[in-house]
């Protein structure tokens, strides 16, 4: 297949309402119009509170996704790792990993995107919907490397 | 030495919970008590916003039944504009929120079932932990794994046509709805392909109920006795008695079927309802004043609703209502598994709702909104999925919120959680020298047939822990498990 034609996703999740718990979201949303700019028409997103059982379906038609969501975790900016299907049973089953996704996916529909998370460390998590200054820093350095990564995919 | 055994946080249960059960030396069981962290500090937080943002901003409270909480504050405004309570909206403001609200209760009750329910149902309360999830669904039972999936997508989709967007949606709005349904849109709910279609969703749906009946056939003690206990029952219905999730009076009844509460207007819910704090709980208690504190606690959600109500308007659903009903002598199912089949006739009910108003000009053309003179307080109330939802809101002279109280549907089932958490641990823990996963895990299978979401929608990475502990009658920590 043709690099130019991956069919390629950017799924960020979480809460804009409760401040950093947006990055994702706010990922996907900057990442969308930057694709609509270059006219890259193959780059779709989306994005939710969480991810769930209908996400298989909704990644089972693509060659690549990334998911974004904000990190709590000890990193300093951001950080991306690739995804393996996992079948590993969740904590809380309202909401869903993206590797449970994965594996979901996997089973239901006989195949799987090729399937990346990235975390973005965020800081603050109250009712509010600005983000906290470093957590915007992170967002810049995630939309950036995100540009960079799909450029080089789509080569 | 008597023990103190932890289940923190509870899975397949949003949000932070914890059981703690207390051993005797004797391994007999003291006392059972479900612990939920409830997040009150909203309430707080409004204050002082224009009352125009609730509907949107309460949508932070919870990602996991987001429009539950923008309907019931809506509903709320309705009255603090002028527009009434329910009737007073115009045909196609009230038509929207429906459906929008069925789309909502059609995806969140389809979660429950195929997702959270039927592994334990497939494979046995006690069955291997590795397998007893969706994943093991898939495996053993493809059709129907398949189903929740299309099933959860096409109540989004519903969601998304008619509040407008997946995250803070605004479809309702103070007063009514801000954009119709267009031809597209109802074109493709009703006749999309690739199963998206609601006469799929609705065959599915019964589909569902057989395979719970089946189930029920073969498993008549695990369905009919598992937590077992006398309750009273609480939900909105129609004013002519009618099963209602979206508007309606409060009616209770009590274990027997008999009416404590009649059919009253829940504007004056705090005539008839309070909520009393216990030390050793994050989360209050609501009672029914007339019955008071000790005995005065109420069950809601799917299994109230099939209590409360006298029939159902929709004919499909009103015949698995009649079934239910007879099942259970013509009085109240006081059985907690029984909700997992109240469910299943909700989601039937949902899908034939939705075809209705699919087919509704008044959803495509019509005014939006209703205006009347502005009132200082309004009380919104729904049936989520869960169970009834409480909005009230106090604004002053400048339209700024000054008082806000909500009670969320799994706040008004903490005591009957707390009850069959008891039930459970009492029937398979006393004087048993080792604590199973399986033991473990019928604890929570009580707790998840209410299906209560405990979720403040910040689930960022890393921030979730689960883990079980163990302490003796000294508070000494003798065994922590992590579940990963």
């Amino acid at each position: 297949m043709n690099n130019r034609n991956t069919r390629i996703l950017i799924y960020g999740f979480g809460n804009p309402g409760r401040q950093d718990d947006g990055l994702g979201v706010m990922l996907s949303e900057e990442i969308e119009k930057w694709s609509a700019s270059k006219g890259l028409t193959t780059i779709q997103t989306d994005s939710n509170y969480q991810l769930n059982l209908e996400d298989a379906a909704g990644i089972s038609g693509y060659d690549l996704v990334i998911f974004a969501d904000a990190s709590g975790e000890d990193i300093n900016d951001i950080f991306v790792d690739e995804l393996k299907p996992s079948a590993a049973v969740e904590f809380t089953m309202h909401a869903v990993s993206p590797a449970f996704i994965l594996h979901l996916c996997t089973q239901v529909y006989g195949h799987a995107p090729e399937a990346y998370l990235m975390h973005i460390k965020g800081y603050e998590w109250e009712f509010m919907a600005e983000m906290t200054g470093n957590a915007r820093k992170n967002l810049e350095i995630a939309i950036n490397w995100i540009k960079n990564f799909l450029l080089e995919k789509l080569k | 030495m008597g023990q103190k055994i932890t289940i923190e946080p509870v899975t397949r249960v949003e949000g932070h919970g914890k059981v703690t059960i207390h051993l005797n030396n004797e391994g007999k069981i003291e006392q059972t008590r479900l612990h939920i962290v409830e997040f009150r500090g909203f309430e707080r937080f409004v204050q002082g916003r224009p009352y125009w943002e609730m509907p949107v901003l309460v949508q932070r409270l919870c990602g996991i039944c987001p429009v539950s909480h923008h309907l019931a504050a809506a509903k709320a405004l309705d009255v603090i504009v002028g527009a009434g309570t329910g009737e007073g909206l115009t045909p196609t403001g009230e038509k929207m929120r429906r459906l929008m609200h069925y789309g909502q209760m059609f995806q969140s009750h389809s979660l429950h079932f195929f997702h959270l329910a039927s592994p334990d149902l497939l494979f046995g309360i006690d069955s291997d932990p590795v397998k007893r999830n969706i994943i093991g669904v898939v495996l053993q039972h493809k059709d129907l794994a398949v189903q929740g999936v299309m099933m959860r997508k096409y109540g989004q989709e519903v969601i998304k046509a008619t509040a407008g967007k997946k995250i803070h949606g605004t479809g309702a709005i103070p007063g009514g709805i801000n954009k119709h349904l267009s031809e597209e849109e109802r074109d493709y709910l009703l006749h999309g392909d690739d199963y998206m279609n609601i006469d799929r969703m609705i065959s599915w749906s019964q589909d569902a109920l057989e395979f719970f009946k089946e189930y029920h056939k073969k498993n008549v003690a695990i369905i009919d006795s598992f937590a077992e206990f006398p309750s009273s029952y609480l939900s909105l219905v129609r004013k002519d008695g009618a099963l209602d999730l979206y508007h309606g009076v409060l009616r209770a009844v009590d274990s027997e079927g008999k009416k404590i509460l009649h059919d009253v207007d829940y504007q004056d819910y705090g005539r008839y309802i309070d909520e009393e704090v216990r030390t050793w709980s994050y989360m209050k208690f609501p009672y029914l004043k007339e019955i008071g504190k000790q005995n005065g606690w109420y069950t809601v959600g799917p299994l109230a609703r099939m209590n409360t109500a006298d029939y159902i308007d929709t004919p499909l659903a009103q015949k698995e209502f009649e079934a239910f009903r007879n099942y259970n002598g013509g009085k109240p199912s006081n059985r907690p598994m029984h909700a997992h089949w109240a469910r299943l006739i909700e989601i039937l009910h949902s899908a034939e709702k939705i075809k209705l108003l699919l087919n509704d000009s008044d959803l495509m053309e019509g005014e939006l909104v209703t205006k009347g003179t502005k009132k200082f307080e309004g009380v919104g109330l729904i049936e989520a999925p869960r169970g009834t939802l409480f909005h009230h809101f106090k604004i002053g002279e400048n339209d700024m919120i000054t008082m806000a109280n909500l009670i969320v549907s799994t706040t008004n089932n903490n005591q009957p959680m707390n009850e069959a958490v008891n039930q459970v641990a009492v029937r398979v823990m006393t004087g048993k020298k080792e604590i199973t996963e399986g033991m473990l895990n019928a604890v929570e299978v009580a707790i998840r047939a209410y299906d209560p979401c405990l979720s403040c929608a910040t689930h960022a990475l890393g921030k979730m822990p689960l883990e079980f502990e163990i302490y003796d009658a000294d508070h000494n920590l003798i065994e922590r498990k992590f579940k990963d």
